[in-house]
């Protein structure tokens, strides 16, 4: 025992003098966090919209200022006529047209029939489209609450993903995306790159050849990056919550526990790189390559799982980050319990079992 | 000897901070000498030698390489000089034929001027027959004299050689120098850095480099004369062993 | 006793076995004993350190480490045996100290215990102990490295190549080193490519491409030189060897030093050497006598 610690506290040492990797390492997911969490919302943030109220009631004057009110829309202009609509957004000044038509109130109280139509500036239809979605959440967050409980005799198209994001944060779907990245990357690439490192440098030889027994000298290896990524996942979560002003719904332990038994699953991975690589570079390649690249276009946070051909689909069932990926929506967003997701909870600890016993299994004993 | 002066350097000095690596060095060496570079690990001989090949900016001095300023014209002298050292020689993936192709583009010789090249030293080197072998294929001892041969590849006027016979089998070695000679006669200049101290003795002329200064500057029977010593490697030691300072 | 036995030990590579790394080699070194593997790269030495070192596996063929069989005991040997390995193996962003200290906690011991056989070659670089190992000169990474290699007091130590890229000066400090640790009573295989360092071994064994060209006392080994062998010089040293290679009574001829050394193929060969060097009296030419040494030996044996 008192070998693998002396063991692990070298590895601190290693990770606390190379300065540039440990700010890289602690600083990736704040970097990533913003970069996808923050920055891609703040452009649909305080964008100006004009409105055409040509009904000028209680309804459209309540939805007007709670359009108005909220932190995506400013209204730069109050318009007189349909002619002036394509006037402004040719002057590039507004994003989004808001138009009333006459008695809006009544309609919407005696009928339960009112328009309401969004023109968006289409030319960047990403915008366009998170704009008119964010409008017409708001729009209809008026509608439930002057209908109170009372059901609504037409029904409204909606996408699933308004159910638990009444705002549409677009931070919600990244944040767990980021979560899965950022520890595969610290554990995985670090973890093998570090251990191809006592390889190359020839010290791999003289541990060998020390009493030490090869397979601690692999677990000392993956204790510090296991520490690395609960710092990690702790900063995500503080940022989400307080940045991004995304709350925690489930159970903080639940999404912790979770959390690292994806960082265990990610380690074992590492661990089975570095069995096979005997250069940094390809420890790097193997881990972009298998396991970054797949994370990203398969894990569901950037492309929907759903919409892929079967093959891809069923490939997907075997990246981790898939599954991790689930869990923490399910805790996080959704505030589901430990019921929701044991299935995932049990894939991932089966992953966990069987990489880590093929990586010490394939840990060599001696060079060749 | 008489001669050109090719290699020229006035109180040539490299400090890094307050570490002066080379300490005001100066020396001439003429057209076809071969010119021993000894020192300790540490003395200042890889930093003096950087800066002579135009890779490194001189604190303060001068020096001029091939007729060439090591300031402004470091451009020109990587033309007119070959390199080899132990670490860096040949790439070992690709054949020896492609590696020679290669350096000759490098230099921008003619196609015509790289097949005649390639196969006249193929010829002198008996390699007829491994010209499309992989480098890694081949012996250490004949990958070194290869890489000497893809050093003078173009026809350079100062070849600079860094510790070129490491760990080679005492025969090859002397085949080694043995090409040196050769190309030393046909007027290349040889500045040769070694660990071997009966190799200081094949050199015309030896300078002794012991904390970022030359100490000793003449020809291996001289500095003998001077030292009282029996062999280069007395001379050395005796030297070496006055260094103060740690080496980095 | 014996603490290094080897037997037989043939190990090829690649895929169908081309290269043969070690064919059939087999010595003994007798404990307390200094023993040198002299030989340039390429001639198999790591191949065979690692061997004993329990860290590759032979094809066929057997060796023993202190008594226990490198294969099967594998784990008895690497709780007594120190290794260098050839390329520089410690951790450069590690100060000296925390080496020191980290390398005594793997082998289950600590500074204090072995302080007195580390201590003087320690001391040296003791100055330095705050300095990070990366920093620190080739001659003093060498100390360093050998003193982690000591710090569990092993009964055999293995040495891959400590002096190769080393200074003269540091080699020969090494050297000194060595022969204080020989007389502490540890077993020492050490590896060189440089032959002058072979006449400081109790024993040696040339290898050359995997096979053993001879294996003695230094002495011994150059006694068994027996063709008559002289130095001669003059000036234009590269066409003197041209024409003493073409001389008919010339073996062989090499340089050396400032020397060309001349072996003959008997006694009578000296008279036509004598009117060669007379008939190059204009060029200063000399000729003498000279001893061999391990490199004359070396060359000769290649050469066979």
């Amino acid at each position: 025992m008192k070998q693998f610690l002396s063991f692990v506290k070298k590895e601190f040492y290693h990770i606390g003098r190379d300065k540039r990797t440990l700010f890289i390492l602690l600083g990736m997911p704040v970097v990533q966090i913003l970069i996808f969490g923050f920055a891609l919302t703040n452009e649909v943030k305080n964008s100006k919209i004009a409105v055409l109220d040509n009904s000028k009631d209680e309804a459209s004057n309540a939805l007007i200022s709670q359009l108005d009110a909220s932190r995506y829309f400013d209204l730069e202009k109050n318009l007189v006529s349909f002619n002036q609509v394509e006037e402004e957004f040719k002057r590039g000044k507004i994003k989004l047209a808001v138009i009333f038509p006459e008695h809006f109130s009544e309609d919407l109280l005696h009928l339960n029939k009112a328009q309401v139509q969004l023109i968006a500036d289409a030319s960047d239809p990403n915008v366009a489209n998170t704009l008119i979605n964010y409008a017409s959440a708001i729009i209809m967050d008026y509608q439930s609450r002057i209908t109170g409980n009372r059901k609504l005799p037409y029904t409204i198209n909606t996408e699933m993903r308004m159910l638990y994001n009444p705002q549409l944060k677009g931070a919600f779907n990244f944040v767990p995306g980021v979560m899965a990245m950022v520890l595969l990357l610290v554990c995985t690439m670090m973890t093998a790159i570090t251990i191809v490192k006592e390889k190359e440098m020839g010290t791999m030889e003289i541990m060998l050849v020390s009493p030490m027994r090869p397979q601690l000298v692999v677990l000392a290896k993956a204790v510090p990056y296991l520490l690395l990524s609960i710092v990690n996942i702790i900063t995500i979560l503080l940022l989400s919550v307080f940045v991004l002003e995304l709350p925690i719904n489930g159970s903080l332990t639940l999404l912790m526990s979770e959390s690292i038994l994806f960082t265990v699953v990610s380690l074992s991975l590492g661990l089975l790189i570095s069995t096979g690589a005997a250069s940094q570079q390809t420890a790097m390649f193997i881990s972009l390559v298998a396991l970054f690249l797949p994370t990203i276009m398969l894990s569901g946070f950037m492309f929907p799982v759903e919409n892929m051909p079967l093959p891809l689909r069923i490939i997907s069932n075997i990246v981790p980050a898939k599954w991790y990926y689930s869990i923490v929506k399910s805790v996080m967003i959704k505030g589901l319990g430990l019921q929701a997701i044991w299935k995932e909870t049990l894939i991932l600890g089966g992953m966990m079992v069987f990489f880590l016993t093929l990586a010490i299994k394939k840990f060599k004993i001696r060079l060749a | 000897m008489t001669g050109d002066k090719v290699i020229t350097a006035d109180k040539l000095t490299k400090r890094y901070g307050d570490f002066v690596a080379v300490d005001h060095i100066s020396f001439e060496v003429h057209k076809g000498e071969i010119f021993g570079f000894l020192g300790a690990n540490g003395a200042g001989k890889t930093t003096a030698m950087r800066m002579l090949c135009g890779l490194s900016l001189p604190t303060s001095g001068k020096a001029t390489v091939a007729g060439f300023d090591v300031y402004r014209e470091n451009e020109k002298i990587k033309q007119n000089i070959g390199y080899m050292s132990q670490k860096f020689s040949l790439y070992e993936d690709l054949t020896v034929k492609e590696n020679m192709r290669f350096y000759g583009g490098i230099y921008g010789m003619s196609d015509a001027f790289i097949k005649n090249k390639t196969a006249s030293i193929l010829d002198q080197l008996h390699l007829q027959k491994e010209g499309n072998k992989l480098v890694k294929a081949l012996p250490l001892g004949w990958k070194q004299k290869l890489a000497f041969s893809v050093a003078i590849f173009h026809e350079p006027g100062i070849v600079f050689l860094d510790e070129p016979t490491g760990g080679v089998d005492p025969v090859t070695r002397r085949e080694f120098w043995n090409m040196i000679y050769q190309a030393s006669e046909s007027g290349i200049t040889i500045f040769v850095t070694t660990h071997y101290m009966d190799e200081a003795e094949y050199c015309n002329r030896v300078s002794i480099m012991v904390d970022g200064k030359i100490e000793a500057l003449d020809s291996p029977a001289q500095l003998k004369k001077i030292y009282e010593a029996g062999s280069m490697e007395d001379v050395f030691l005796q030297l070496a062993r006055k260094a103060v300072r740690a080496a980095d | 006793m014996h603490s290094v036995i080897v037997e037989n030990i043939i190990k090829t590579y690649g895929k169908k076995k081309e290269v043969a790394a070690l064919s059939a080699i087999s010595f003994e070194i007798p404990k307390g004993e200094l023993f040198g593997l002299i030989g340039p790269d390429g001639a198999g030495k790591t191949t065979l350190f690692r061997i004993l070192t329990t860290l590759l596996l032979a094809d066929s063929g057997n060796a023993r480490v202190d008594g226990f069989d490198v294969v099967k005991e594998y784990k008895s040997i690497r709780k007594r045996v120190g290794y260098m390995p050839g390329k520089f193996s410690l951790y450069p962003d590690l100060t000296v100290e925390e080496n020191l200290n980290f390398f005594a906690t793997i082998f289950n011991t600590s500074i204090s215990e072995n302080y007195d056989l580390i201590k003087d070659i320690y001391i040296q670089i003791e100055p330095f102990k705050k300095r990070r190992a990366g920093k620190l000169s080739g001659g003093m990474k060498q100390k360093l490295a050998l003193s982690c290699a000591l710090i569990h007091r092993p009964s055999v130590l293995f040495l891959d190549e400590p002096t190769t890229g080393v200074d003269a000066v540091s080699r020969k400090e090494f050297w000194e080193m060595l022969k204080g640790l020989k007389q502490q009573g540890i077993t020492i295989l050490v590896s060189t490519p440089y032959m002058d360092e072979a006449g400081l071994c109790d024993k040696v064994a040339l290898l050359q491409n995997g096979k053993i060209l001879s294996i003695h006392t230094p002495q011994g080994i150059v006694d068994d030189f027996s063709d008559p062998l002289w130095a001669v010089k003059s000036t234009g040293m590269l066409h003197l060897l041209n024409d003493l290679l073409a001389l008919e009574a010339v073996k062989d001829a090499y340089p050396f030093g400032e020397f060309h050394h001349v072996v003959l193929k008997n006694e009578s060969g000296k008279k036509e050497l004598e009117q060669f060097v007379q008939s190059r009296a204009k060029d200063h030419a000399v000729m003498q006598a000279v001893k061999p040494d391990i490199e004359d030996c070396f060359i000769s044996l290649m050469k066979n």
